[in-house]
Parts: C-alpha cells; sequence; structure tokens
C-alpha cells in the first residue's frame, strides 16, 4: 500500500514539475499559426473548412502527453492537378506550437496521415491543409492532457 | 548512443495503381531543448527536422518536424503505385546526421 501511495506521489510530483516549467514558455496565438503558413493567408480572411474536407482524428483524452497519436485526412483526388500540397498540425499550448508540416505529391495517392505528437497540457489541436488551388482548410480539435509531455 | 534503427513496413507487392500503406519508424531521441538536467542546465534541442519518402527518384511524401513529435518519430502514410521500383527514406536530425533506408516494391 506503502509502495502505491509513493508512487502517486511521485507522479502527482512530476506533474507539478513540469506545469511549472512549462508554464515559462510562451504560446502560439492564432496569428502565429497563420504567420507559419507558406505563403501566409491574409490574417481577416475566413480560414474555414465549410467543405469538411480536412478530417482530424484526436483521442478525447491522452493520458500521456509524450506520445498522443493523432491522424489526419483531407478529401481530395491527389491527381495531378487537385491534390492536397501540405498539413500543417499545430498545437496552441506548446513551446512550439509548430509540430509538423506534411508535404504531399500526386504520388501520395491519398493524403492520409498517422503520426505520435507531444502535447504540453490540454489544448487545441489544429489541422490546417493547403491545397495546389492555394485555398486553405483548416480543423480543430480539443484535447484532454493528463500528464503533459514538457519537452513539447 | 545506440545506432539509429529505421523500420519500414511496405508491402512486397502491389497491383499497378493501388495505394499501399507504408508504415515508418526510426529510433531518436527528439530532445526538444525544452528539458534542464539534473543540475539545471538546458539540454540542447536535438531532433529529426526532416524526413522524405521517394520512389524512383520521384518524391512522394516529406515532412518537416518540429519539437512536437513524439521520440522515436512513427509515420503511417499512403503511396500510389504504377510502376515496380524502390522507395528511399532518409531522415535529417540537426546534427545533419543521415539515416537512410530503402525497400522494394513489384508489381503483380
Amino acid at each position: 500500500m506503502n509502495s502505491t501511495r509513493r508512487k502517486l506521489l511521485t507522479k502527482g510530483a512530476s506533474a507539478a514539475v513540469a506545469a511549472f516549467f512549462c508554464n515559462g514558455k510562451s504560446y502560439a496565438t492564432v496569428e502565429d499559426i497563420h504567420s507559419v503558413l507558406d505563403p501566409p493567408p491574409k490574417r481577416d480572411n475566413n480560414v474555414g473548412d465549410e467543405a469538411g474536407i480536412v478530417k482530424l482524428f484526436t483521442p478525447e483524452i491522452a493520458e500521456n502527453g509524450n506520445s498522443v497519436p493523432i491522424s489526419v485526412f483531407v478529401a481530395s483526388q491527389m491527381s495531378a492537378e487537385d491534390y492536397v500540397a501540405s498539413v500543417l498540425i499545430v498545437a496552441e499550448g506548446n513551446p512550439n506550437p509548430q509540430v509538423v508540416t506534411f508535404h504531399f505529391t500526386p504520388l501520395s495517392g491519398e493524403a492520409k496521415v498517422k503520426t505520435r505528437m507531444r502535447l504540453a497540457q490540454t489544448q487545441d489541436v489544429l489541422a490546417v491543409a493547403k491545397l495546389s488551388d492555394g485555398s486553405v482548410h483548416k480543423t480543430s480539435n480539443h484535447v484532454k492532457v493528463t500528464i503533459g509531455g514538457c519537452g513539447a | 548512443m545506440a545506432k539509429a534503427k529505421a523500420r519500414i513496413k511496405v508491402p512486397k507487392t502491389a497491383s499497378a495503381g493501388e495505394i499501399i500503406t507504408i508504415k515508418s519508424l526510426v529510433n531518436h531521441r527528439m530532445e526538444s531543448g525544452h528539458r534542464t538536467d539534473k543540475d539545471g542546465r538546458a539540454i540542447p534541442r536535438k531532433i529529426i527536422n526532416k524526413f522524405t519518402c521517394e520512389f524512383n527518384g520521384k518524391p512522394v511524401f516529406s515532412c518537416d518536424l518540429g519539437t512536437g513529435i513524439a521520440a522515436n518519430p512513427f509515420f503511417e502514410f499512403k503511396a500510389r503505385v504504377m510502376e515496380a521500383g524502390t522507395f528511399h527514406f532518409t531522415w535529417i536530425d540537426d546534427e545533419g546526421i543521415k539515416i537512410e533506408a530503402r525497400k522494394e516494391i513489384d508489381i503483380v
């Protein structure tokens, strides 16, 4: 029983330490997210996903922020004229919000990727897709993080 | 550091025009630069910042990684195969160390 209690205390302490270190970092804003897009869309330009072509799959609750499985899918024909050029994954609450940028070509066949990311805290994860015609679509999911991956 | 080892899963054969699934995993600590050691010194950032996949010299998929990717970066993605050939995978880290792997695929 003692050892269980100790384990619990250690976990609590490391979570507190993680929270302390992570809070010292500056967080991203929507402007930051837009500035990392290349070429950046106009700020007031409604970057939305009315067509619903971007799908982002994340767990509702991530128990371990050090490795959170995510999956993104963009509906597209992936032909030579009409394909998904890139998809950007942004974690607004991470010290470095720009997590990863995927680049596709018509040879990709399907714009679908799975990977594992770090999440420092409970936050929104965004997926921004840029198509070959220059249009930008985005979607976001809220992920609750139990123990943050501080080194995000 | 242990030698970086890449593990890749590509089907051995496919029919022409088929969209196949490729899984890749490489051993890497992906040190984010935000952590400190026990003396309080910052551990320098060392991550894989680029991953590319080419098929017969033509780009298929690539990505720019940030510090938000978990250790031992894993990617599962798709590729359309029109002809037999070789997939060439490359990972490049902050120190310029390159990890390479190749996989062949046949058309049936």
